[in-house]
């Protein structure tokens, strides 16, 4: 990605060092062009004559041949026992050649290949640092494995070498071999070479070292690589300013992903970054620009340091604007970015915009379009004038989109409305047909915007009608004639005349001429009813679309039923149109935002749309909000100073969790025989379940539950049992402990659809407690979720039942229904749960943990005797010991609170002043957990001894009784 | 990085690239390693290009090494050692007004682009400061002493924004607005800046198109330099686009000569010197071939080049010092 911009930018950058300094030295030397003239047959063997020859002229001028061949697409492979042969020479030139010659043949003749290993190696203790680096560099470009093995002494050596030049190359190749064999580099210790290399003295190794580690941390989402800290921000953002150009960008984009700890931290890296937006390097400028814009959510909007900020940011965009066309483009495509997130930016900067008449078209119709993002009404009268004045240009397209402008500009600033009317309707008086056209169709778009408001023009609309060609056009002519027909007196005779050529019309226009047909007759039944017979009967028996019959027999039902209900339906008051039909995603744009000055930004879409490969995809996304004042704005912030990184922790490498996934079925209904039985007998328990449930709304339960199933693990009679507990007064009301809801599906990776859940355990039954949220665009609907095996065997006991599709920006809250009686397979954590969720724009994959505590089943109190047994029973290895700090609850209302989740004091015992709580909990798969609970009076910590015959278990255990107790 | 090419052997060709395929090969090695790059620099380059023949071979091994570090180091832009008889320091501005201008010749927006492009031929390695009458550096100082500001006040300017070549200090220049750097060997960039308040326009240029017939066109226009009448401005060339089917064109000037040239689509206007304050006109009748085509002619813009003693954006350069720790030579500058 990075490439092609710095390509671009280089190309420009080179531009700017001015014009050059033409020394010709094609005059001394114009031989190069004679090694590609030979051409006749027999010259392999000619060549290899020359290559073993003993004069080292002749053997430089075969070499050259030979690669000159090579460049032209010969297969000169044959010769590479005599090429390696000149290998070992002392004159750099030839060297250089034959290194060129091996990385591309090497693959094709592995085993040869091995004979120039000796030779590279020797190389990298060469006294001269350009022939060592020169070696190292080649060796990380032959792509063979046995090659490989052999590379790593020199390169341990390289890296530690004492020249510099040698490490930034070394560097690199650390990279260049992690690309071959992942696993070679990480038993060789290389990464950790490689971070020692990030506290070198000399910035260009730095920077390479920084370029090399964030390459492989893209390939290893999960891995920690590039662990910053502020210490080593520190370091890099030192040398930042000693490094080159492109040194400063590989930094910069590197800073981009550092997550700051905290508003403080965030400014004060934003102010040692704000000076490279004054680099000549636009790719520097734009790197610096994505920092900036990152770690500007962090900063509060009250800040005064985040004007500042807003100030200096937008200079340099603009400057960027007046280099080549290719980097204007690139430029303003960012900056279309850019203004969507964050308008205030550029608000001033309209002119800059203004259309240039040498710009070329793509950057004329990139630039319309920040246009119309900027206007506002500040500004508007201007932007019209210069809208209008584009209309008039010569160019088509650019002109049809400068009519739009206007059209989009009346629905976006309601103001200016009336002025951009009065402007279209001057640009169809210039009766030039294209713009005509053009602006009937954004005039219609301005009466959905603004009914019953501009209805006036109509009548000049209609002069117009005979030059209109375009269905486009076609269709919103006939559109504003149908919704205004009371108004337009001849309406039936316009109609009328379209209807004429019905059948050669687009479908586009017919379907347009039926419903405007049908609205005219709803309007004016007495004169029209011949003509909405015929529409009619030309829709449903003369045409062979499909869409357009349905339609006419369901206005021709509708008509003929019910009239009432026909007016109903087809006059129904319609929804305002606004003007962000062409807005990107907000999540989307929040993750383009973190690639600006990539080619992703160039594109507008996600790497992961246009990058093919085995590279994991890593998504990015910008640092949570801490600003108070935006809390309401996105509900998937986490509180500040929460890294996000926590889930990124549990998610398997995406690569093995699909595979997993994919060979679930994702059938609604939960496959197995034994589920089967099990929803059979829901369907009695749910009348029960809903019942219970609205009698007891009033007892204060914390999940919204919905459904309630039986789990198979604790039969029907205990759960019941246990209601009648709990309504006898027994024991606490507060049922099991229910985390508050996280987000486990940033919208981001979800296509804007984004889930938050938790879990939660309601009198016998697991339950997972969803909130979906439509974060995109367009309507989502089929919702239907799925489960990987997991260590419990967890598993949905009903589909996931989202009765009516969501909305953008609707959120709905769902209780899904869990049993344990799924297939199970141990992960790692224990309490990892992967889970696939499919709607109608595609199937996501996150995973979760779920805390233990939802699987404490309700008859996990054991006898005292069978206590003291088993836990004599249980081998001493297996007891783990932990300690729970700064709970300051007395042994009574720690008991009663674990009660609450399942866990039941069997004895209580005083030893030495302190409290010693005996308990004990079952799991849904039947093991049990023993717990000693030591509480000191005047002591805020517990130690907790757990013994259980499965001791992996008590990690987690230990973690659910932190999480009661805290909570 | 064309411009890397080019500066190793002319211009690109076809012909070129053969001739130099090996070279090439050599510098795209340097420039880029496993796609990322590494140096563009063409001083730099240099350093490393065995093609040319002459230095690899007699290198001793202090210059070997001092290259890598000299490449891999802080200024990787300049070697050290480099001697000159005189030591000379160039320095242009180059200013590009960009206009636009309603039918009533009312200005709608002007910006100025510019430019300042350094020739060094320094030896050593000179540190140089470079001072222009920036408004935000003036004003900083003119807090010290109250009476400068008045003086200076009017003179300085708002610079919009500006952007430096990479051998410029940049986390000084946001700390302290001065501008140093140790330049590069040869012609560079030093900066580039932009402005859009109080700009002087040192010519008015007044169009009058008329349409007389379809295929006929007249065209005058008249320039008025905007200066003071001491100063001159030179080299004056004004372009004036044609339609593409203009078949003849009749030219009329009062000052210097004026041709049309086919080729480019434009009558050419050029004016040797001209002084401030005096008016200079051409009238010119386009004959066109009647065509078929729809098309109205786009009326491209006027272009127009000169040389002036001033720049339009009032930038000056107040001061350049140059200091050489080692070989401690006066400067003078020639600006």
């Amino acid at each position: 990605m990075l490439n092609l911009i710095s390509a671009v930018a280089a190309a420009g950058g080179a531009a700017a060092v001015g014009p050059p300094e033409t020394h010709c030295k094609t005059g001394t030397k114009m031989t190069d062009s004679k090694y590609f003239t030979t051409t006749k047959k027999g010259e392999i063997f000619e060549l290899k004559a020359e290559l073993n020859s003993d004069k080292k002229e002749k053997k430089k001028e075969a070499v050259k041949k030979v690669i000159a061949s090579m460049t032209v697409g010969k297969d000169v492979s044959a010769l590479f026992p005599d090429v390696v042969n000149c290998m070992q020479t002392d004159n750099l030139e030839l060297k250089k050649l034959v290194y060129l010659y091996l990385m591309n043949y090497a693959k094709s003749q592995p085993d040869m290949a091995i004979m120039a290993v000796n030779t590279f190696v020797k190389d990298c203790e060469d006294p001269n640092p350009l022939i060592r680096a020169l070696a190292v560099r080649t060796m990380g470009c032959i792509r063979v494995d046995k090659i490989t093995e052999y590379l790593c002494e020199p390169l341990r050596k390289c890296l530690k070498d004492e020249d510099p030049y040698v490490r930034k190359t070394a560097a690199v190749c650390v990279a260049k071999l992690h690309d071959i064999n992942a696993q070679l580099v990480e038993d060789q210790g290389f990464l950790d070479t490689l971070k020692d290399l990030i506290s070198d003295s000399n910035p260009m190794v730095v920077a390479n070292a920084v370029a090399a580690l964030s390459e492989i941390a893209e390939s290893h989402p999960s891995s920690n690589l590039l662990d910053l800290n502020p210490q080593s921000i520190n370091k890099l953002l030192t040398a930042l300013n000693e490094c080159t150009e492109w040194g400063q960008i590989f930094i910069l984009d590197c800073l981009a992903n550092y997550m700051p700890k905290d508003d403080r931290e965030a400014q004060s890296i934003c102010e040692r970054v704000t000076p490279r937006l004054s680099h000549a390097n636009s790719a520097v400028v734009l790197s610096a620009v994505k920092v900036l814009m990152k770690f500007m959510e962090m900063l509060s909007k009250d800040l005064d340091y985040y004007g500042t900020l807003l100030k200096k940011l937008a200079p340099p965009l603009v400057t960027l604007l007046s280099a080549e066309p290719e980097l204007q483009y690139v430029a303003l495509r960012n900056i279309n970015l850019i203004v969507q997130k964050r308008p205030e930016i550029l608000k001033h900067e309209m002119k800059v915009f203004f259309v240039k008449y040498n710009d070329p078209i793509y950057v004329k119709l990139e630039k319309l379009d920040i246009m119309i993002r900027l206007a506002s009404q500040a500004n508007i009268a201007q932007v019209l004038a210069e809208l209008k004045e584009y209309a008039t240009e010569v160019d088509v397209d650019f002109v049809r989109k400068a009519v739009r402008a206007i059209g989009r500009c009346a629905i976006k600033v309601e103001q200016s409305a009336e002025r951009c009317v009065s402007t279209l309707l001057d640009l169809i008086q210039t009766k030039v047909n294209y713009v005509v056209q053009e602006a009937i169709v954004v005039i219609k778009d301005i009466f959905r915007k603004y009914p019953n408001k501009y209805e006036s023009v109509i009548a000049t609309l209609c002069e117009n009608l005979d030059s209109l060609d375009e269905p486009e056009a076609r269709a919103a002519m006939i559109w504003i004639v149908g919704e205004y027909a009371e108004r337009i007196d001849n309406a039936d005779e316009l109609l009328e005349s379209f209807l004429e050529g019905f059948h050669d019309e687009s479908t586009q226009v017919q379907l347009q001429l039926l419903t405007a047909i049908v609205k005219l007759f709803l309007k004016k039944p007495t004169e029209t009813q011949e003509l909405v017979q015929q529409v009619l009967s030309l829709a449903t028996q003369d045409s062979d679309n499909p869409d357009l019959r349905d339609r006419g027999y369901i206005y021709w039902r509708l008509l003929s039923t019910d009239p009432v209900a026909a007016k109903e339906v087809v006059l129904a008051e319609k929804p305002l149109i606004s003007e962000e039909t062409d807005l990107i995603e907000p999540t989307l744009l929040d993750e383009l935002i973190c690639y600006i000055g990539t080619l992703a930004s160039v594109y507008h879409k996600p790497p992961s749309a246009f990058v093919e490969g085995s590279r994991g995809v890593v998504h990015k996304s910008l640092p949570p909000r801490t600003g108070s004042s935006e809390s309401a704005e996105s509900p998937d912030a986490a509180p500040a100073g929460v890294q996000p990184s926590e889930q990124p922790a549990v998610i398997p490498t995406q690569g093995d969790l699909l595979g997993d996934l994919l060979n679930l079925d994702l059938g609604p209904p939960v496959s197995g025989p034994p589920i089967a039985a099990s929803s059979v007998q829901m369907g009695a328990v749910d009348l029960l379940g809903g019942g219970l449930d609205s009698l007891m709304g009033g007892t204060g339960f914390a999940a919204p539950s919905t459904v309630v199933p039986a789990n198979l693990g604790a039969p029907l009679g205990s759960g019941l049992g246990d209601l009648f507990d709990l309504t006898g007064g027994v024991g606490t009301l507060s049922g099991s402990y229910v985390a508050p809801k996280s987000v486990w599906l940033p919208a981001m990776k979800a296509k804007g659809l984004e889930i938050s859940g938790t879990f939660s355990r309601q009198v016998g039954s697991i339950s997972m407690d969803l909130l979906l949220t439509n974060k995109a665009l367009q309507v989502m609907s089929d919702f239907a979720i799925q489960f990987n095996r997991n260590s419990f065997g967890l598993a949905p006991a009903a589909p996931l039942q989202v009765h009516t599709p969501l909305a953008p920006n609707q959120s709905v809250e769902i209780s899904l229904p869990l049993n344990t009686v799924g297939s199970v397979m141990k992960m790692d954590p224990l309490n990892n749960l992967q889970v696939a969720v499919k709607n109608n724009i595609d199937v996501f994959y996150f995973s979760t943990l779920y805390p233990l505590h939802i699987l404490f089943v309700e008859d996990g109190k054991m006898e005292r005797q069978m206590f003291l047994a088993t836990w004599k029973d249980i081998p001493n290895e297996n007891e783990a010991q932990f300690q729970i700090k700064e709970c300051p609850l007395s042994a009574d209302a720690v008991s009663n609170k674990l009660q609450g989740s399942n866990i039941f004091t069997i004895a209580k015992r005083n030893v030495e002043g302190q409290d010693m709580l005996y308990q004990s909990l079952k799991l849904t798969n039947g093991i049990w957990v023993l717990a000693e609970l030591r509480i000191q009076p005047g002591n805020s910590s517990f130690t907790l001894s757990l013994k259980c015959r499965a001791p992996e278990v008590s990690q987690h255990i230990y973690q659910a009784y932190e999480t009661i107790l805290k909570n | 990085m064309d411009n890397t090419l080019t500066a190793d052997f002319g211009n690109i060709s076809e012909e070129n690239i053969k001739n130099n395929f090996v070279l090439i090969y050599e510098l795209l090695d340097e420039i880029l390693d496993f796609d990322y790059p590494q140096n563009s620099e063409t001083g730099a380059l240099k350093t490393f290009i065995t093609q040319q023949g002459i230095k690899s071979q007699h290198q001793t091994k202090e210059e070997q090494s001092q290259i890598t570090s000299q490449v891999t180091g802080q200024t990787g832009w300049r070697c050290e050692g480099i001697k000159y008889r005189r030591n000379e320091l160039f320095l242009d501005v180059l200013e590009s007004v960009n206009l636009l201008m309603s039918p009533q010749g009312q200005v709608l927006s002007a910006h100025v682009s510019g430019r300042v492009v350094m020739k060094s031929y320094l030896s050593g390695m000179p540190e140089c400061k470079f001072g222009m009458n920036d408004k935000i550096v003036i004003e900083k100082q003119g807090k010290g002493t109250a009476d400068e500001t008045g003086k200076s006040g009017k003179q300085s300017i708002a610079i919009d924004d500006c952007t430096f070549h990479q051998c410029v200090r940049l986390s000084k220049f946001d700390s302290e607005r001065s501008i140093s750097f140790i330049p590069p060997d040869g012609e560079f960039e030093l900066m580039r800046y932009r402005t859009t308040k109080d700009i002087i326009l040192p010519f008015h240029v007044i169009p009058l198109v008329r349409e007389v017939g379809r295929t006929k066109l007249e065209v005058k226009v008249v320039i008025k330099s905007n200066f003071k009448p001491s100063l001159l401005a030179q080299k004056i060339e004004v372009r004036i686009p044609t339609p593409l089917n203009t078949s003849g064109v009749q030219v009329i000037c009062m000052k210097g000569n004026a041709k049309y040239k086919a080729s480019e689509n434009a009558i050419v206007w050029k004016i040797k010197r001209m002084a401030g304050m005096k008016e200079s006109q051409i009238s010119a009748e386009i004959e066109l071939l009647p065509t078929n085509d729809k098309k109205k002619w786009a009326r491209p813009p006027i272009s127009m080049n000169v040389e002036v003693p001033f720049a339009s954006s009032g930038l000056k350069v107040r001061y350049l010092k140059i200091f050489e720790p080692k070989l401690n030579y006066s400067d003078h500058d020639v600006i």
